[in-house]
C-alpha cells in the first residue's frame, strides 16, 4: 500500500531532474576534452562543470533515489503507513536547499574543488555547508527507517522482517556510519578553514577521513539496485527468489565489510603506513563475497522463472526468458556491466596493480561502468517498476522503454571501454585539456573520440528516460494494483534472530572501523606538524 | 529482541562472525606488520620494532642521516599563504607611500616604470613582499635593485608592498599593437608539464606568489624567463617557475614576453 505517493514522487523527480542536468555536463566534459573540440581556453570552466557533475551524481542523485525507494519499501513491504511523514518532508527540503546552496557557488566559480573536496584547496563555505545539509537530510531518512521498522516490530513480534525492508534498513545504517567520515572532515577541518577561522589544514588526515566515506558510499549507491535484483526482478519476470537467507547474508556482509577497507583509496598516500594499507587491501578482497552471492542467487532465480515458462536444457532456458520485459532487459544489461566492471575492480583493489592505473582515466572509466552503468540502469528499472503505482497511470510505450535501456547499455559500453583503454595507456584523469597533436598522446585521440560518441548516446538515453516518465503522467488512469515484492521459493516462516536484526552487524561494522582506522586517525590527529596552508579558490 | 541472546558465543552467528573478523584482522596484521617488512630487506629496518613502527605509519629517521647537502645558491625563506597581506591597514599604506619615494627614480612616481624596471603599481602585495624579502636575503640578486632592499625592515617591506598593491594599474609605457595569444600562454604545454601561464599569473587564476605580468616591459620579462631557465634566478619556491621556464623554447620565451608586454594592464585580476 503506497500512501505517501507525493513524497516518493518528489524524491524521484528531484533526483531525476538533477541527474538530467548533470548528465548534460558529463557529456559536455567528454566532448570538450576530446579531439573533436579545440579547447575551451579556460580550465576553470571544466573544473566548475566537473565539481557540479560529481557532486550531483555522487551525493544528490543516488541519495534521493535510495530515500524515495526506501519510503516506498517501508509502506509496501511493511504494509503500514509511513510514520513521521513531516520529518520525511523536512529531510527532502533540507536536501533541496542543500543541493541548491552547494551548486550556486560552484556555478559562480567559487568552489571548483571537485566532489572529493581536495584539501588544501578550499572553496566557498556555502558549497560545503550545502553538502552537509544534504547529508543531514539523508540522516533523517535513516532515523525514519529505523523508527518505522521498530513500529512494525512492535505490532509483529518475532515475525521475520520482510527482505526488502531488512535490506533497506541495512543500507540506511551503512550510510549513517559511512557518512560520518566526510562529515568529520567537513565540520572539523574544511568548514573552519573555509570560514576563515583557520588558515591551515591537515590534508593527509582529511584524505583518511574521506576514504572512510568513499568506499562504503559506493555500496550505499549500489544497495537500491541490489534490493531491486532480489525483490523486484524475480516477481517482474514471473519467477521466485531462490533464497531469502542468501539475500540477508549478502546485505549483512555489505554492512560489515564495506567499512574497514576505505584506505585502499589512499594506496599512494605517504601519511598512512604500509601495514594498514595491507590490512585494508586484504579486507577489500572480502567485498567480492556478497556480490558473488548475489550473482549466484539472482541467476538461480532467473533460471527458475525460465523453467516455469517451459525453458529446457543446460542453457536453453535462457531463450525462454521474457526478453520483452524491460526489467529482464535491465537486469541482464546490469549483470554484463557488473561483470566487466568487477573484473576491472580486481585490478584497482590490488596494492601493486593499482599503481599502474592510479589516477588515470581507467578509474573514471571503471566507476562509470559500475555506477553509471550497472547501478543506474537498475535505478531506471526501479522507476519503471514503481511509476504506475505512484502515478496511477501506465507507462506510455514499452518499446520506448526497451529502446531507452538498450541505448544506455550500448552508450555505456561505447563510452567506458575506450575510457579504460586510454587509462592503461597512461592518460591522467581530471585534466581539462589534452594536446592530441603531441606524438606522446596522439594514440589516445581515436579512443577518446569514441567515448565522446558514447557520451552522446548516453545523453540521448537519459533524455528519453525523462521523456518517458513525463509522458506517463499524461496517460489515462489505470489501477496498477498493490505494489508487491518477489516471493521466495520456500516461504519464510522463521528467521534466526541474528539474521532478523542488526545489532551484531552494526557492532561489528563499528568495531572493525575502530581497529582498521583508529590508529591512523589518532596519530594524524594528535601530531602538530602535519598541516599545510590552505589554498583558496576564488573565495575572496 | 534480546541483546543477551544475540551477544553470546552460544549464538553461532555471533561466534563465527566475531571469530572470522578477529582472526582475519590478526592474520593480516601479522602479515602486514611483521612478515612483509621482513621480506623486504632493501628497506633496512634496524630491528623488528623499527619495521613495526614504519608499517604503522610513524615517520622514521632516514637510514643515511648525514648532512643535508648544501646547495650552491640561497633559497627563498619567504613564507606565503593566500592570506598574506590580504587586508592591509590605511596606516600601513600611508607609511608605504612615504617609503616609495626612494624607489620612484627607477619604478616611476606612480609605480609605472619608464625604463625597463618592473612596474609595481597594482602588483599583488604578496609578490612585492616576497621579492623584497628575497632581495634582502640574497635569494634573488640584482646589482641595481639589491642595495635598495638590503636595509629595509620587515615592517617597511610590508608597508611598501601594501602601498604598491593599493595603487591602480595605470596604462604602462610599453603598449604596442595587440599580439595574438601564443599557444604556450593559453594552453601551456601539457606534455611538458607546463600549465597555461594564466593559471598561475592571474588572467585565469592567481596562485599565491605569482606576479601580475601584463604590461611589464618585454626586455624585463624575457630576461627573467631566461634567468629562470638558466638557473641564474633561483628564488621561486619549489622551482615553480624554473620548472616552467626550463621547458620553454627560446621562441616561446620571446612570444610570451612580447605578448605579456603588449597586454593592457587593466584586465580584471582573477581574484578581484
Ligand atoms: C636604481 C633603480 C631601482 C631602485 C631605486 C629600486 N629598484 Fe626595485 N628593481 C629595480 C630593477 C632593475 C629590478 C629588476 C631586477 C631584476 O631584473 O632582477 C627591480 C625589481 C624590484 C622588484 C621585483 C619586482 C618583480 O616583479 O619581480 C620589487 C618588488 C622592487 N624592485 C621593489 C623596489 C622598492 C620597494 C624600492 C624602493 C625601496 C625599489 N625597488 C628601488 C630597480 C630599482
Ligand atoms: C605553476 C605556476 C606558474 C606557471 C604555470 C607559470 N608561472 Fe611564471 N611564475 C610563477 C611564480 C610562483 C613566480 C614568482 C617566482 C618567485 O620569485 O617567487 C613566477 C615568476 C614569473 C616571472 C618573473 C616575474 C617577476 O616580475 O618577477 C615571469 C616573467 C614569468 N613567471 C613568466 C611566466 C610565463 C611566460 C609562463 C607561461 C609559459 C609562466 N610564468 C607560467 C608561477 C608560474
Ligand atoms: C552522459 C554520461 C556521462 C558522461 C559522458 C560522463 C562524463 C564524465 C567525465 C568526462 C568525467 C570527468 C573525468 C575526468 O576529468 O577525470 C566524469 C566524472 C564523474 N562522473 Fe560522469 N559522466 C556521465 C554520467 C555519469 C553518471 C550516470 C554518473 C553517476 C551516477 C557519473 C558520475 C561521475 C562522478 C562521480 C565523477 C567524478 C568527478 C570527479 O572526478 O571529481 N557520471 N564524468
Ligand atoms: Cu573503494
Amino acid at each position: 500500500m503506497l500512501v505517501n505517493r507525493k513524497l516518493i514522487l518528489a524524491h524521484f523527480w528531484f533526483a531525476f531532474a538533477v541527474f538530467g542536468l548533470a548528465l548534460c555536463l558529463g557529456a559536455w566534459q567528454m566532448f570538450v576534452r576530446s579531439p573533436l573540440y579545440t579547447w575551451i581556453s579556460n580550465p576553470e570552466w571544466y573544473y566548475r562543470s566537473l565539481t557540479a557533475h560529481g557532486t550531483v551524481m555522487g551525493y544528490v542523485f543516488p541519495t534521493l533515489v535510495a530515500m524515495g525507494f526506501g519510503y516506498a519499501i517501508t509502506e509496501s513491504a511493511l504494509q503500514q503507513r509511513l510514520v513521521g511523514v513531516r520529518w520525511a518532508w523536512a529531510g527532502f527540503w533540507l536536501i533541496v536547499i542543500g543541493a541548491i546552496m552547494a551548486m550556486v557557488p560552484v556555478a559562480l566559480g567559487r568552489a571548483s574543488v571537485l566532489y572529493t573536496f581536495y584539501p588544501p584547496l578550499i572553496g566557498s563555505p556555502f558549497y560545503y555547508i550545502g553538502v552537509v545539509l544534504v547529508v543531514v537530510g539523508s540522516w533523517i531518512w535513516v532515523a525514519l527507517m529505523s523508527v518505522n521498522l521498530r513500529v512494525w516490530r512492535r505490532a509483529h513480534p518475532g515475525e521475520p522482517v520482510p527482505l526488502a525492508m531488512f535490506a533497506n534498513v541495512a543500507g540506511s545504517y551503512l550510510w549513517a556510519w559511512t557518512a560520518v567520515g566526510a562529515a568529520l572532515e567537513l565540520l572539523l577541518q574544511i568548514i573552519p578553514v573555509a570560514l576563515g577561522l583557520k588558515t591551515t589544514i591537515d590534508a593527509g588526515l582529511a584524505r583518511v577521513f574521506f576514504s572512510w566515506t568513499l568506499h562504503a558510499i559506493v555500496y550505499f549507491w549500489l544497495i537500491p539496485s541490489y534490493i531491486a535484483y532480489y525483490v523486484i526482478v524475480p516477481r517482474a519476470i514471473g519467477g521466485r527468489l531462490y533464497s531469502d537467507t542468501m539475500a540477508r547474508l549478502a546485505f549483512i556482509l555489505f554492512l560489515v565489510v564495506a567499512m574497514p577497507i576505505g584506505i585502499h583509496h589512499t594506496f599512494a598516500d605517504p601519511e598512512v603506513g604500509a601495514g594498514f594499507k595491507f590490512i585494508h587491501s586484504a579486507f577489500t578482497a572480502l567485498v567480492a563475497v556478497p556480490t558473488l552471492l548475489t550473482v549466484f542467487t539472482i541467476c538461480a532465480s532467473v533460471e527458475i522463472a525460465a523453467r516455469l515458462r517451459g525453458g529446457r536444457g543446460a542453457l536453453g532456458w535462457i531463450r525462454a526468458l521474457p526478453w520483452q520485459n524491460p526489467i529482464m532487459l535491465a537486469v541482464a544489461f546490469s549483470f554484463v556491466m557488473l561483470g566487466f566492471g568487477g573484473a576491472g575492480g580486481l585490478i584497482n583493489m590490488s596494492y601493486q596493480l593499482d599503481t599502474t592505473i592510479h589516477n588515470t582515466q581507467w578509474i573514471t572509466g571503471h566507476f562509470h561502468l559500475i555506477f553509471g552503468g550497472a547501478i543506474v540502469i537498475m535505478y531506471f528499472a526501479i522507476a519503471y517498476d514503481l511509476w504506475p503505482h505512484l502515478t496511477g497511470r501506465a507507462l506510455p510505450n514499452l518499446a520506448l522503454v526497451r529502446t531507452q535501456l538498450w541505448l544506455w547499455f550500448i552508450g555505456m559500453i561505447v563510452t567506458t571501454f575506450p575510457w579504460h583503454w586510454v587509462g592503461i595507456l597512461g592518460m591522467p584523469r581530471r585534466m581539462a585539456y589534452y594536446d592530441y597533436s603531441n606524438p606522446a598522446i596522439a594514440p589516445e585521440a581515436l579512443s577518446v573520440s569514441l567515448s565522446a560518441v558514447g557520451a552522446l548516446i548516453l545523453l540521448a538515453s537519459g533524455l528519453l528516460f525523462l521523456f518517458i516518465l513525463i509522458r506517463s503522467h499524461a496517460q489515462g488512469a489505470t489501477e496498477a494494483g498493490a505494489y508487491r515484492f518477489s516471493m521466495p521459493v520456500h516461504p519464510v516462516r522463521s528467521v534466526p534472530l541474528a539474521l532478523n536484526s542488526f545489532a551484531i552487524w552494526v557492532a561489528l561494522m563499528i568495531g572493525l572501523t575502530v581497529t582498521n582506522y583508529g590508529y591512523p586517525i589518532l596519530t594524524l590527529a594528535t601530531r602538530h606538524d602535519t598541516s599545510v596552508p590552505a589554498v583558496y579558490v576564488g573565495a575572496h | 529482541m534480546s541483546t543477551r541472546e544475540l551477544f553470546t558465543f552460544r549464538n553461532s552467528y555471533f561466534s563465527v562472525a566475531v571469530g572470522l573478523a578477529a582472526g582475519l584482522f590478526v592474520l593480516t596484521a601479522v602479515a602486514g606488520f611483521v612478515v612483509l617488512p621482513r621480506l623486504q630487506p632493501e628497506l633496512k629496518y634496524a630491528d623488528l620494532w623499527d619495521a613495526f613502527c614504519s608499517a604503522a605509519g610513524l615517520p622514521r629517521r632516514s637510514v643515511s642521516s648525514g648532512e643535508i647537502p648544501k646547495s650552491a645558491h640561497r633559497s627563498s625563506e619567504a613564507v606565503l599563504t593566500s592570506m598574506t597581506l590580504a587586508h592591509p591597514s590605511q596606516e600601513s599604506i600611508g607609511r608605504g607611500a612615504t617609503l616609495a619615494q626612494r624607489c620612484a627614480i627607477c619604478h616611476g612616481p606612480t609605480g609605472i616604470s619608464r625604463a625597463d624596471s618592473p612596474n609595481l603599481a597594482g602588483q599583488y602585495a604578496a609578490v612585492i613582499y616576497k621579492e623584497l624579502l628575497d632581495f634582502r636575503s640574497g635569494a634573488r640578486t640584482n646589482a641595481v635593485m639589491s642595495p635598495f632592499a638590503a636595509n629595509l625592515s620587515d615592517r617597511e617591506i610590508t608597508d611598501v608592498a601594501a602601498y604598491y598593491s593599493y595603487l591602480p594599474r595605470l596604462p604602462a609605457f610599453h603598449p604596442v599593437e595587440q599580439h595574438p595569444k601564443p599557444r604556450v600562454v593559453i594552453y601551456g604545454a601539457p606534455m611538458r608539464g607546463i600549465a597555461p601561464c594564466g593559471s598561475c599569473h592571474g588572467s585565469l587564476d592567481n596562485k599565491t606568489g605569482s606576479p601580475w605580468l601584463e604590461g611589464q616591459s618585454e626586455a624585463y620579462l624575457k630576461a627573467q624567463l631566461q634567468a629562470f631557465a638558466s638557473g641564474q634566478r633561483t628564488n621561486d619556491i619549489s622551482q615553480q617557475m624554473r620548472n616552467v621556464a626550463r621547458g620553454l623554447t627560446p621562441q616561446e620565451i620571446d612570444e610570451a614576453a612580447a605578448y605579456y608586454a603588449s597586454q593592457p594592464p587593466e584586465i580584471i585580476k582573477a581574484t578581484d
